[in-house]
């Protein structure tokens, strides 16, 4: 009982720690927990050299989403271009170590290189060197050749950027090759499921369903998207889940069942789906496989479930949203239905949006606490230890966690109008991916 | 053969003889041949005739043909209207009312008639006089039902406006509705679908619960994707917290 209180009452100490800014005894479990380490080595890119006058503009484009993939990373800190000596490198036999471990530029890395471009092709040789241990091999050397577009160029700089991450982040990729799919009413007013790079560029639409699309979801290998649609059948309205296969650019067929249905989610092997159905009555959850058939119902409480999110470390527990004791509250169950508890929280409110982190031990979702906006919090679902990652900044909903478990994407209104926003896993950082019409419903591409 | 039976046997014997000297002695004198037959010119035929009337049924205003074909008539004629005509022929008639004709056919040999029928279709009725549509009464009468925040309970006020909804469609068993819930922008996108369809249902129950039979109403539920009113206050998030209904088709 006394060991039980202490437990308790240490547990409070957390919370309100956490709750108190980001003091250092509270947040040193978790910036371990989501690998931004405090200590950022600086790494410098130089401005790429252009061969050509043709190769001038994809030069400084690749230069330009190089230094912001390793800006948005998290683990990396890009000294400024301003601070840079006047000589950049374009290959290893130019490289002086020295001018950029001086300061102001005190790099511990530079990556440099240069472009050629033809009518028909770009070549890009890019390296990145340890400028502190100037006799070692480079970390990174890469050569890219392509098609001398914009769209090319970008991918190039993400496949390096990523190449630069995983080096010196141990062995864990960067996202910057991932995408995000999400949904935006800026064509004609329907809600439609679009794609766009991590990092916002490249938004392009997928569905043209004239209707309303929504919560789309990608398997595990980014073959499909499931997501909730209203596509009429019959002369009847209602929703439905639906799957989108990006191998066709088309539409799977999916069965129809009673009531509403939304909210799908995939088990970690994109072997089932779980997703919110009241074709028996209230709305609860039913587990079947990805092409709909053999629903078995998950839940039976009273109220409705929805929103369900599979752990994708352990495939064993299966979060979700009910209101079965009157407001929204999120609730954990094991992926078979069984041993349902709900997840307490210190105040009432409605708590939403559900989703796990990649390593299966942080749950991100959202709190309109009272009195108070939605806000995104991760929760440690061992420790029950809480985070807030964003505070007074308009409604902030619908977490979803990158592949690399240190960023995460939502829609926030804090600038006026429902936007897709990124930012770091401990609320820094936060980029705002779309600015045309309304674009709610953000969902992470896996690797 | 026996004693008794040859006595018998003689005894036919002689009858049949007997017999034959009877008719033979019996003969008559043949009768006069009977008088030759008058000698007359042959009788005139009968004559024949057929009336078709082609097509037997047409709209006012339109024309049908008649045809007829006699046999042995040296007046034909065609009542009314028509009046006398050859032998065979035909001849359009516009009548304007359903008409038989009858033509009648004499000769020599006496008459015949035949007769045909045009039938004319009467024009449509008139439209009855134009009263409010199943549409238009549908808006006039049926009543949403409002929700409290987060609820999916029958209101007091709810349950006044359903009762008028019942009553509208068991007046008019031909009209099916489709139940809309919707909310308000204030729960998840998600948690408001389900809500919705909570309401919907609810809805319908109460409905089938004052009689209205079931197949008759569908749901939907819309969650906060169609409100009806966008301001961020309570007058306007209670325009949205509603079960709606619509005229199925």
């Amino acid at each position: 009982m006394q060991s039980k209180l202490r437990g308790l009452s240490s547990f409070f100490v957390l919370v309100i720690l956490a709750f108190c800014g980001r003091s250092a005894a509270a947040q040193d479990w978790f910036r371990t927990a989501i690998g931004l380490d405090a200590n950022k080595p600086r790494l410098a890119i130089a401005d790429f050299a252009a061969r050509s006058e043709a190769a001038k503009s994809h030069a400084s484009l690749f230069t330009q989403v190089v230094r912001d993939d390793l800006q948005l990373s998290g683990i990396l800190e890009v000294p400024s271009p301003s601070f840079y000596p006047p000589q950049a490198p374009s290959i290893p036999a130019e490289l002086k170590p020295a001018i950029w471990i001086d300061p102001p530029t005190n790099a511990n890395f530079l990556a440099f290189g240069n472009l050629s471009e033809s009518a028909s092709e770009v070549a890009i040789e890019a390296w990145l060197y340890d400028v502190r241990n100037p006799s070692a091999q480079a970390v990174v050397g890469k050569v890219y050749r392509g098609a001398p577009t914009d769209l090319q160029v970008r991918k190039f700089a993400h496949q390096f950027a990523d190449e630069i991450i995983s080096k010196l982040s141990g062995g864990l990729p960067g996202v910057a090759s991932t995408q995000i799919a999400f949904v935006s009413s800026r064509s004609g007013g329907a809600k439609e499921i679009w794609v766009m790079d991590y990092d916002g560029s490249n938004q392009h639409q997928l569905t043209t369903l004239r209707s309303i699309s929504l919560t789309p979801r990608w398997s595990p290998d980014a073959s499909r998207i499931a997501f909730t649609c209203f596509a009429p059948s019959a002369g009847l309205t209602s929703a439905q889940i639906c799957m989108y296969s990006l191998d066709t650019g088309k539409l799977v067929s999916f069965p129809r069942f009673r009531g509403t249905n939304i909210t799908p989610a995939w088990s970690p092997d994109g072997t089932e789906i779980i997703f919110s159905s009241s074709m028996q009555g209230n709305p609860q959850l039913y587990v079947s496989d990805i092409n709909g058939g053999r629903p078995k119902r998950l839940t039976s409480a009273n109220g409705a479930s929805m929103s369900p999110s599979w752990n994708p470390k352990t495939g064993q527990t299966v979060a979700f949203v009910s209101d079965r004791a009157g407001t929204p509250q999120l609730y954990l169950m094991n992926s078979d239905g069984t041993s349902e508890t709900k997840l307490d929280l210190p105040d009432k409110g409605y708590v939403i949006d559900p989703a796990w982190a990649p390593n299966g031990q942080l749950l991100a979702f959202s709190w309109r606490r009272p009195n108070d906006n939605y806000d995104i919090y991760i929760m440690d679902a061992a420790t029950r230890q809480l985070v807030e990652l964003t505070r007074d900044q308009g409604r902030n909903e619908r977490p979803s966690w990158a592949p690399d478990g240190r960023h995460l994407v939502f829609e926030s209104t804090r600038g006026g109008t429902r936007q897709i926003w990124t930012m770091l896993a401990d609320g820094s950082q936060p980029h705002q991916l779309t600015t045309t019409g309304h674009n709610e419903s953000p969902n992470w591409s896996p690797r | 053969m026996n004693l008794a039976s040859r006595s018998l046997y003689r005894a036919a014997l002689l009858v049949a003889l007997s017999m034959v000297a009877l008719t033979a002695g019996c003969h008559h004198k043949p009768p006069p041949p009977p008088p030759p037959p008058p000698v007359q010119a042959p009788a005139p035929a009968r004559p024949t005739v057929t009336l078709q009337a082609s097509p037997s049924s047409i709209n006012k205003g339109e024309s049908a043909t008649l045809s007829w074909n006699s046999t042995d008539a040296t007046e034909l004629s065609i009542a009314p209207d028509v009046g006398a005509v050859t032998a065979q022929g035909s001849t359009k008639v516009t009548p304007s009312d359903s008409m038989t004709y009858t033509i009648t056919a004499t000769g020599p040999g006496g008459s015949a008639s035949a007769t045909a029928t045009v039938t004319v279709n009467a024009p449509p009725p008139p439209p009855p006089p134009k009263g409010p549509s199943d549409d238009e009464l549908f808006l006039r009468e049926v009543r949403d039902a409002y929700f409290d925040y987060d609820k999916a309970d029958i209101r007091p006020d709810a349950r006044a406006a359903l009762s008028q909804t019942a009553d509208f469609l068991k007046r008019h068993t031909s009209i099916k509705a489709t139940i809309e819930g919707h909310c308000d922008e204030r729960g998840s996108t998600e948690y408001n679908l389900a809500l919705g369809d909570r309401r919907a249902t609810a809805v319908k129950q109460y409905l089938v619960s004052l009689g209205v039979s079931a197949d008759r109403l569908s749901t939907v539920s819309f969650g906060k994707e169609k409100p009806f009113c966008n301001e961020s206050n309570e007058s306007c998030w209670q325009q949205n917290r509603r079960g709606h209904f619509l005229k199925a088709n």
